[in-house]
């Protein structure tokens, strides 16, 4: 289980990012956190990924205290950061250099195989389109096995159709393992096609502000009604977490908001 | 109309003959260092002739055959080989102290901020000062001998290789070393798997430029007394009144050199493939 304790961050410039935020998290669960721009969704990541220190409260994963990246959590950025002097499969193998050779030649076959890049194993990362390299990285992250794996916007620089295409992809790749998914991002689509729970986040500082639930069985159809209801209600809670006045929520048209940002 | 125009066109493309093909691709490859060759042997052939028309008499710029027998002259000697050898010798030497040293410096200056505060000023007012400056002093203090030619060397190998080092490592993007601290890389691991390549492009620039300057100063180092080296030949041709031998020892300089570098250029070109420049692909030549 991952469990956040009133954690908090305030930088050395004095920006107060992130107050007392706690949640915890079963393995295995979906989280999506949503919010408006500094709100501190990548600040509390990047704590949870041990990149960065929370000044106050503590990050702890089995009852272990994470304040250094640990070996159960894995981290997927928003842009793939694939290593340009490394061929494909020695990308997705960079974390395995304990394995023997042959060994992480196995898992790393494999992992290729499971994104759908057999053909690339050999190529330069400079020689994949966007979201290839996103697999590649979503590949990176998944085959050491985290228990835990961070999202950070991890599709919002790709085309719509791309976008989704990765959010099914991402899916079924959890189903082989099922690790925790804790995503931040800005797409409300994104949120309730992938989560269990959605938690909304007001900014300055950037605290927790609701937690929905989806309750909707995977696979989801994105153009039912349910899936439509469950938009509207994280939308409403968006618009509220940053005081707008929406009077009447259900009669709020949601296409045009599709993606929030 | 537009297609009664474009129909022969294409016809014409399909109608080569693979050989064809082949050769025009052949032609392609050579076509390039062919071409860096015309000016050169065209200046060369121009004043052969004007030499030869009498239109100079060619005492003090030699024409380009009295240049190569001389050349020749001195290889059957033996003489040419020494001084070849003598001058390699110290730029190799001068050469590998100088990146050893850059390297090393410049790598704890841009890898650790508080050593660069403290050591990169004092290197940088050094870097300053004329490197010929340097010559007297290192005579008193190593002697005339090889010792003070190859410390003179090193010096001017080791500011374009401390300065390339140090801005490369120090602007090696956060994003990527953040993927290291993630896979929990120990300091070593990270030098060795995230810094390391990342500053390989601009390490192999810093030591073409190193070289280059290790060139450069064989020559100051040669011309304080040496008894053997292509400075040699250029002190003793100008001594003498032989332009020839000072012309024959410029363009040996000029083989060296272009040879050198291009040596370093093949070596790390297979570690350098996975580049995605503007010219990372079609500048190597």
């Amino acid at each position: 289980m991952l469990a956040l304790d009133r954690v908090g961050k305030t930088y050395p410039n004095g920006v107060h990012a992130l107050e007392r935020f706690s949640a915890s998290i079963k393995l295995g669960e979906i989280v999506a956190i949503i919010g408006g721009s500094g709100c501190g969704k990548s600040t509390l990541l990047r704590a949870i990924a041990g990149l960065d220190r929370a000044t106050t409260g503590t990050v702890t994963l089995d009852d272990i205290a994470i304040t250094a990246p640990h070996a159960k959590i894995g981290i997927i950025f928003q842009e793939p950061r694939l290593l340009p002097w490394l061929s494909v499969a020695d990308n997705i193998g960079f974390g395995l250099s304990e394995l023997s050779a042959a060994a992480r030649r196995e898992k790393v076959a494999r992992a290729l195989d499971r994104v759908g890049l057999a053909d690339k194993a050999n190529a330069w990362p400079r020689e994949l389109s966007g979201g290839q390299a996103q697999r590649v990285a979503i590949a990176r992250a998944l085959v050491p096995q985290p228990e835990v794996l961070l999202l950070d916007e991890p599709f919002s620089a790709l085309d719509a159709f791309t976008r989704r295409d990765l959010q099914d992809h991402l899916l079924d790749l959890w189903n082989d393992t099922r690790p925790t998914l804790m995503l931040v991002t800005h797409d409300v689509d994104e949120a309730v096609v992938l989560a269990d729970r959605v938690l909304v986040m007001r900014p300055r500082p950037g605290r927790l502000f609701e937690e929905i639930k989806i309750n909707l069985a995977r696979p989801r159809d994105r153009n039912s009604p349910h899936f439509d209801n469950f938009k509207r209600r994280v939308l409403t809670a968006l618009d509220r977490s940053l005081d707008r006045n929406v009077p009447d929520a259900d009669a709020k048209s949601t296409t045009g908001e599709a993606m929030w940002w | 109309m537009a297609m009664t125009v474009e129909l022969p066109a294409l016809e014409r493309t399909e109608a080569t003959t693979p050989e064809t093909k082949a050769s025009s691709a052949r032609l392609r490859r050579y076509a390039g260092p062919a071409l860096g060759l015309l000016l050169p042997v065209g200046l060369a052939l121009a004043w052969e002739i004007a030499v030869w028309a009498g239109l100079s008499n060619g005492r003090l710029v030699p024409p380009p055959t009295k240049i190569f027998a001389t050349m020749v002259e001195l290889a059957k000697s033996g003489e040419l080989s020494r001084h070849i050898i003598a001058t390699l010798s110290r730029v190799a030497s001068g050469f590998v102290i100088g990146v050893v040293a850059g390297t090393l410096f410049g790598a704890i200056s841009g890898y650790w901020g508080l050593a660069r505060r403290l050591l990169d000023p004092t290197v940088q007012a050094l870097r300053a000062i004329p490197s010929i400056a340097w010559v007297p002093l290192f005579i008193l203090w190593l002697g005339i001998f090889e010792t003070s030619k190859v410390a003179l060397i090193a010096v001017g190998v080791f500011f374009p290789v401390y300065l390339g080092v140090m801005g490369a490592i120090s602007s090696v993007d956060r994003k990527i070393v953040e993927v290291g601290r993630t896979f929990r890389l120990s300091g070593p691991a990270m030098i060795r798997r995230i810094l390391l390549p990342a500053v390989l492009p601009a390490y192999v620039v810093a030591l073409r430029v190193g070289l280059g300057l290790g060139w450069m100063f064989v020559v100051a180092a040669e011309f304080m007394g040496a008894s053997e080296g292509l400075g040699y030949l250029l002190i003793d041709g100008q001594q003498l009144g032989k332009p020839a031998q000072i012309v024959a020892a410029i363009v040996i300089f000029a083989i060296l050199g272009k040879t050198t570098d291009w040596l370093i250029e093949i070596a790390t070109a297979p570690l350098l493939r996975w580049q995605d420049a503007f010219g990372g692909r079609s500048g190597a030549a």
